[in-house]
């Protein structure tokens, strides 16, 4: 097996996350996206992990699923009250820090 | 070996005693007692029934007695004193019989014991000389610290010897007198209380002056007296006159003193640093003090003496000091202020031997200042009208009197004639105060005449003060004036000179003997006799003033026996027999802090041209106003005081003087119309002028400028340059911002665009780089 | 005792500060606490001061007692550095009398606009302020509590002064602000030159002999402390700020300058300059003296033209100053103990006068010599009261002011080695004709003012009485020490003598010299070499003139 294989992949992931956070209007889509663009990143990490014998690559991966759960709890729970207040999840709406 | 050898020869070598008659060494009371009934009349004296007079009273007349028993010690211990006797510059004098210290060479290992020596040179004094003048008169000195200062301590004590004994008696006799006159003179008045108080304080302050025994003692009670004599001359201070008659005599002892302050700082410097009467003296004697200092030291003090004792030309401000109560008035004149600077002469008697050379001399500063004073101020005393007046300046001459004796060396009879005048002339004031109480007025002119008929008593005791004054054969003024003439060295009328020869003084006492006698018979006159020309029915006072009068007339008469001159109705003028000279020898001191003073020779010759000349002035005088305006008077029916045709109205010469006269030399206009005018007015008002309008404004000016530079910086460096910075800064960082926020649009998805071209164009520089 | 040994001077200076937070707690409107807190606290220290003062040993006069010494500000080498001795107990005592009868007479007499509060908090901070000031031993520990006083000083005359408070106020604040400036400038210079390495005032004097500074450093040195102290005396012709402030002052705010604060200029020279820097000291005394003379003479004539009774108090002070600092002029023991009893009896003398011409204000409304008079009729015992102390102002003798100026005079004959004899025994002619020109504006503010009869516009108004009862708590003990310590002077005397021999250089009195050829005494060449070289060089100089 080649480290390029998935490192392709990896990168396939990451652009098609970019793609989605950037582009979604969808709050729960965005996040999905981010989702992907941490899961490339995990992908990574273990195949880094793999091919140089080293477990430390498994250990972040590890800690990145359970911080990408936390910050999926925190985002849902952050559109369900966007919708709550304003009927709407769409990202474009919400602009209040606007300079 | 005549007499004045004798004296030159036999300066002791010892000083004093701390140990002697009870009386002697705690004579400290004496002054406590009318100082501690100053206060207690102060305080207490409102609610005292007869409003704090008995109080002072008591502590007078307790003093008094006092006073009296120290005398008689005194009198014991200045022949049989046989204890320690000790001096500052030799120490302890110690016991060894059989030395005649006259021929002791050595000073330092001088031994000596009083008691062998007084009985060895009063036998050989009696078997050569006949007197006992070599028996040392140790004063008694007790000390105690007071202030330590550059690691020295100065002492406060009581010097006791001859004069300071006399004084005793005369301050306590003349204060208890014009205590009880007081009593009813200024009953009613309206501060009773404290014209009582202060005659205490002055009592007091006197007492304490006399028995001073460092010379920062003196400076110390000859201001108490001072300021006294301010709070009872301005005794009325409601009318202005009064409180300015204070203020002068205040203000023109204050000149005085500023000789006072230089001569006693000169003094102490000079003995080594000092302030101790009887060291100073000491060290002047044994010619331990260079002659310019003591020189210098004598001049400066004889300004003091100059102001407090009313000599010419600072005496302006004792006729003014009528302006107080008369019993205050004879207190000054006779016991207290005035004496004060005679004392002081007397006092420190070798820095004015020495350092005007009196012995030997002819002529001096001191003996000048006394003797013009002597006529000058008798001169002055023909103008006035007012009784009291007349009276001041007789004292003002009679002070010239005493001074002129210190100066020409003969210390006893200026003593002495302090001590009869003392008498005489506290009878003359107290009497004129008697006739002034009753005719409520001092104006001979307007108010008196003729109160020979309504007061027989002060009529009688007002003649016999008065002949007294004029110095007629028996009275006391008698013996002690001729002393002073005697003094002068006689002008080969007879008299034996001693301390050179001052015929300028001789004369000028004579000049003042007759002038006297010639004021004092116009008073006498205007007063007396003639028709009365006041209003009203005078009558003679009570007994509280009369008692009083009559004791001093009868020591107006007898004082003068103390002292009679060495030669009267024995034969030998040379030496003096048992009853003659007991004053001098009482009062002079004869130890290691005097200086060898010899005495010169009494002469009939002189006494008799002395009573002549002292017989014209009241024949003139008498002739004039007894026999011509008396006469013209009854012939025309008029209450005259003068003729109306006198020599003042006709001679042009005589007018130009008589008007000097009145003008009082114009030394008074000098005095306030230009030098203390000058003072209070331009040039207080130039140097204020200069503290407002060019100190002050170079501050003020200084101070506006900064504002005004201030200002200028503010306009144009601040606010344009270094705020115009700030702004400018601030102004900058606001556009900016401006910019930048167009960026924020708060989408966070363009947010993400740009952090995700940021990471992807820092990955290619990352992967350029590297 | 051990706890006061160490914590006494340290609670004295603290305390009235302390007072001053807890009054802080307390409304504006509760106007009696405020009297009573601030009267405890005064009286507090003042009993602190009673305590010290049995403590004190005598027989050790010239040493410091009480002293405490903690590393301060360690960067600078300050300490705090605190101790009194023979010189600066008597001053430290006056202080401590003079606030509580201050607060005392205050008491139902607050000037307007009122606030008690406000009023004693400032008493109370200046009170800190001269107490440190009199037991610093440190540099900067003086100079900070120097500063201290000014500020309520300040306050006082600018809120509770007369009509012309605000310029007054100022000219004050600036005039001193600017002395001190001077001053400090020249505490800086000194502790550099002496090699920076102490601000006490002993190790600086060392220091400077050890680190040889040069004659011309310590002439500039002491010249700026001339003016920052010659400002607070003050001095002609620095003088000018202060009749305005006497005038302008509420009556406790010109007790209190009168009696305290010009003492810290003086104290500044006894305690600060001259010990320091004794070569300079010789150098500059016959200026100080000329100054000290023309400053009598023309305080004394400022006073006869003078309209105001006040500001005749105030131009006064300018004579006396003049004596005490005659008698520092003279650099002799004789001459500094006469200027510390100088300081103490003015403190007294002239407090009282401006107490009494505050209480004629108030009844008065005036004080205006020409509309006064017979103050001895309408208020009999004020009138003797006002007489009493102006006989002790003049100088009579049994009364204090006399021995702040005889001793002075009489040491200006006699003055330190180094000095020219016969100058100062032309100062010591004119100062002593100074005393008559004070007996004369005295006598005659007395005379317009006390004496005669009322004058017709206060003849009957009923507002005019006698002295009350708070008045004569606060003056009785001032009046009483008055007369102490004019009958016993050696109450004064003998505490400051060996402490003012302690702080003065042997060489100014070495030798024993003749009046002739003490000029030519050489004190630098002392200072450095040792009195028997200066000596020995003397008398070749001396050889040298006879040959």
């Amino acid at each position: 097996m080649m480290l390029n294989q998935f490192l392709l992949l990896a990168a396939a992931l990451f652009c098609i996350g970019v793609y989605g956070v950037l582009t979604r209007r969808n709050g729960v889509l965005v996040l999905m996206s981010v989702e992907l663009i941490l899961n490339a990143v995990n992908i990574n990490l273990v195949a880094f992990g793999a091919f140089q014998d080293n477990v430390m690559g498994d250990v972040f991966a590890v800690f990145v699923i359970a911080v990408a759960a936390a910050e999926v709890g925190v985002g849902l729970a952050m559109v369900l009250l966007m919708y709550r207040n304003r009927k709407s999840i769409d990202f474009t709406e919400v602009d209040m820090l606007k300079g | 070996m005549s007499l004045l050898t004798l004296a030159v020869e036999a300066v002791p070598e010892v000083s004093f005693t701390s140990e002697a008659n009870w009386f002697l060494e705690n004579v400290w009371i004496i002054p406590l007692l009318p100082a501690l009934s100053f206060l207690g009349i102060l305080f207490f004296g409102k609610r005292m029934p007869k409003g704090g007079a008995e109080l002072g009273i008591a502590a007078i007349g307790a003093a008094f007695i006092l006073a009296i028993l120290t005398n008689v010690a005194w009198l014991d211990h200045r022949d049989n004193f046989d204890g320690v006797a000790e001096s500052k510059l030799h120490g302890v004098v110690e016991d060894s019989h059989g030395e005649d210290h006259g021929d002791e060479d050595d000073h330092a290992s001088a031994i000596l014991n009083v008691d062998g020596v007084a009985e060895d040179v009063t036998l050989t004094a009696l078997a050569e000389e006949g007197g006992e003048e070599s028996h040392p008169a140790v004063a008694v000195l007790k000390q105690r610290e007071w202030l330590v200062n550059g690691g020295v301590s100065f002492l406060v004590g009581t010097l006791l010897d001859g004069p300071s004994v006399i004084m005793l008696f005369v301050v306590t006799m003349i204060s208890l007198l014009v205590h009880i006159y007081s009593t009813d003179y200024v009953s009613g008045d309206r501060r009773y209380t404290h014209y009582f108080a202060f005659l205490s304080l002055f009592s007091a302050s006197m007492l304490f002056f006399v028995l001073s025994s460092s010379t920062l003692q003196l400076i110390a009670a000859w201001e108490l007296v001072g300021v006294c004599s301010f709070a009872l001359i301005g005794h009325w201070w409601e009318e202005k006159p009064n409180s300015d008659a204070a203020l002068k005599a205040f203000l023109t002892n204050r000149v005085g003193d500023i000789g006072l302050l230089v001569g006693m700082i000169i003094l102490f410097f000079s003995a080594g640093g000092t302030f101790d009467i009887t060291t100073i003296n000491e060290k002047v004697v044994a010619g331990e003090i260079s002659q310019t200092a003591v020189t210098w030291a004598a001049i400066s003090l004889t300004a003091a003496v100059m102001s407090k004792s009313g000599q010419f030309i600072l005496h302006t401000w004792l006729p003014d000091a009528m302006a107080g109560p008369t019993p205050v008035s004879a207190l000054i004149h006779a016991a207290t202020m005035v004496v004060a600077g005679v004392f002081m002469i007397a006092r420190l008697y070798p820095v004015f031997w020495q350092g005007y050379a009196i012995s030997g001399s002819s002529i001096n500063g001191l003996a000048i200042i006394g003797a013009v004073t002597v006529v000058f101020a008798g001169l002055l005393a023909f103008v006035q009208n007012d009784i009291k007046k007349v009276l001041a300046y007789s004292t003002v001459s009679q002070l010239g009197y005493m001074v002129m004796a210190l100066g020409v060396g003969a210390w006893t009879a200026a003593i002495f004639h302090l001590f009869t005048h003392a008498f005489f002339k506290a009878g003359l004031f107290l009497g004129s105060g008697s006739v002034a109480h009753s005719v409520h007025s001092f104006d001979m002119k307007k108010d008196m005449g003729g109160m020979k008929e309504f007061m027989p008593t002060t009529y009688k005791t007002f003649i016999i003060c008065s002949i007294a004054l004029m110095g007629i054969f028996p009275t006391s003024g008698f013996w002690s004036k001729d002393e002073i003439l005697v003094g002068t060295g006689g002008f080969g009328v007879g008299a034996e000179a001693a301390n050179g020869s001052y015929h300028l003084m001789l004369v000028m006492g004579l000049v003042g003997a007759a002038l006297t006698g010639a004021y004092m018979t116009r008073a006498i006159y205007l007063t007396f006799f003639g028709e009365f020309r006041g209003h009203g029915t005078p009558h003679e006072s009570g007994p509280r003033i009369t008692i009083p009068l009559i004791i001093l007339s009868v020591f107006a008469i007898g004082a003068g026996f103390l002292n009679f001159p060495p030669g009267f109705l024995t034969g030998s003028a040379k030496e003096p027999s048992a009853w003659q000279e007991r004053f001098g020898h009482f009062v002079e001191p004869a130890a290691a802090y005097f200086p060898a003073i010899s005495h010169s020779v009494p002469s009939w010759g002189l006494a008799i041209v002395a009573s002549v000349v002292g017989l014209v002035g009241p024949a003139l005088a008498y002739f004039y106003y007894f026999v011509k305006v008396d006469g013209l008077a009854k012939e025309t029916g008029e209450k005259l005081t003068g003729l109306p045709n006198g020599l003042t109205t006709t001679n042009g010469l005589a007018r130009t003087g008589h008007q000097v006269l009145v003008n009082k030399y114009y030394l008074d206009w000098l005095y306030q119309g230009v030098i203390v005018a000058a003072v209070k007015g331009p040039i207080a008002k130039a140097a204020y002028w200069f503290n407002q309008n060019v100190l002050d404004e170079v501050v003020n000016t200084a101070g506006r400028s900064s504002v005004r530079a201030g200002q200028f910086v503010y306009k144009n460096i601040d606010q344009a340059v270094i705020d115009g910075a700030v702004n400018g800064s601030g102004q900058l960082s606001t556009n900016s911002g401006q910019g930048l926020r167009k960026v924020q649009t708060g989408k966070v998805q363009q947010y993400a665009a740009i952090l995700f071209a940021g990471a992807t164009i820092l990955a290619g520089i990352f992967i350029v780089l590297v | 005792m051990e706890f006061l040994q160490e914590w006494g001077l340290t609670l004295a200076i603290f305390l009235p500060l302390v007072g001053v937070a807890v009054m802080m707690a307390f409304p504006k409107s509760d106007e009696a606490t405020h009297k009573v807190i601030a009267l405890a606290t005064s009286l507090v220290v003042a009993a602190i001061g009673v305590l010290l003062l049995f403590d004190f040993d005598f027989d050790r006069a010239d040493e410091m007692q009480w002293a405490v010494s903690h590393d301060w500000i360690d960067i600078i080498r300050t300490q705090y550095s605190i101790g009194i001795d023979g010189m600066s107990l008597p001053l430290l005592l006056l202080t401590m009398l003079i606030t509580p009868l201050v607060i005392i007479y205050s008491w139902n007499h607050f000037p307007e606009p009122h606030n008690p509060k406000a009023f004693l908090m400032l008493i109370l901070v200046l009170h800190a302020g001269m107490i440190g000031t009199f037991v610093a031993r440190d540099l900067v520990l003086f100079f900070v509590f120097f500063e201290v006083v000014l500020l309520p000083m300040f306050f006082m005359i600018a809120v509770w002064g007369g009509e012309d408070r605000r310029y007054a106020s100022l000219k004050f604040f600036l005039y001193t602000l600017f002395g001190s400036a001077l001053m400090l400038v020249s505490f800086l210079a000194l502790f550099f030159l002496a090699g920076g390495e102490t601000f006490s005032i002993t190790g600086l004097a060392d220091a400077v002999v050890e680190n040889g500074v040069s004659r011309n450093a310590q002439l500039w040195v002491f010249g700026g402390m001339l003016l920052g102290f010659g400002v607070k005396v003050p001095m002609f012709p620095f003088h000018t700020w202060l009749p305005d402030a006497h005038t302008q002052a509420p009556t406790q705010g010109s007790v209190i300058l009168a009696a305290v604060l010009l003492k810290l200029g003086t104290y500044g020279f006894v305690r600060i300059a001259i010990p320091i820097l004794p070569e300079a000291a010789v150098a500059w005394a016959p200026w100080i003296g000329l100054l000290a003379v023309i400053g009598i003479i023309y305080g004394a004539l400022g006073c006869l033209a003078q309209t105001d009774m006040k500001r005749l108090i105030a131009f006064s002070s300018v004579a006396h100053m003049g004596y005490v600092m005659l008698g520092i002029a003279t650099l002799t023991d004789w001459g500094i103990n006469a200027a510390v009893f100088g300081m103490v009896a003015h403190g007294l003398i002239t407090g009282m006068l401006f107490f009494v011409a505050g209480s004629v204000k108030e009844r008065y409304h005036t004080l205006e010599i020409k509309r006064l008079g017979g103050l001895l009729v309408q208020a009999p015992r004020m009138g003797w009261i006002l007489g009493f102390i102006s006989m002790a102002s003049l100088g009579l003798p049994g009364l204090a002011g006399f021995w702040g100026e005889f001793p002075a005079i009489l040491a200006a004959y006699n003055p330190a080695n180094g000095l020219p004899v016969g100058l100062f025994r032309v100062y010591m002619v004119i100062a002593a004709l100074g005393t008559v020109l004070a007996a004369g504006y005295l006598l005659w503010l007395l005379q317009r003012t006390a004496m005669g009869e009322p004058s017709e516009e206060f003849a009957n108004d009923p507002h005019i009485t006698d002295t009350n009862r708070e008045e004569w708590l606060a003056w009785s003990p001032l009046l009483v020490l008055i007369l102490v310590f004019g009958l016993v002077p050696g109450l004064i005397f003998n505490v400051t003598d060996d402490a003012v021999d302690a702080n003065l250089s042997d060489c100014l009195s070495a030798g024993d010299l003749d009046s002739s050829v003490k000029g030519s005494f050489d004190i630098g060449l002392c200072e450095r070499e040792g009195i028997d070289e200066a000596l020995a060089q003397l008398n070749v100089a001396i050889a040298g003139d006879e040959g």
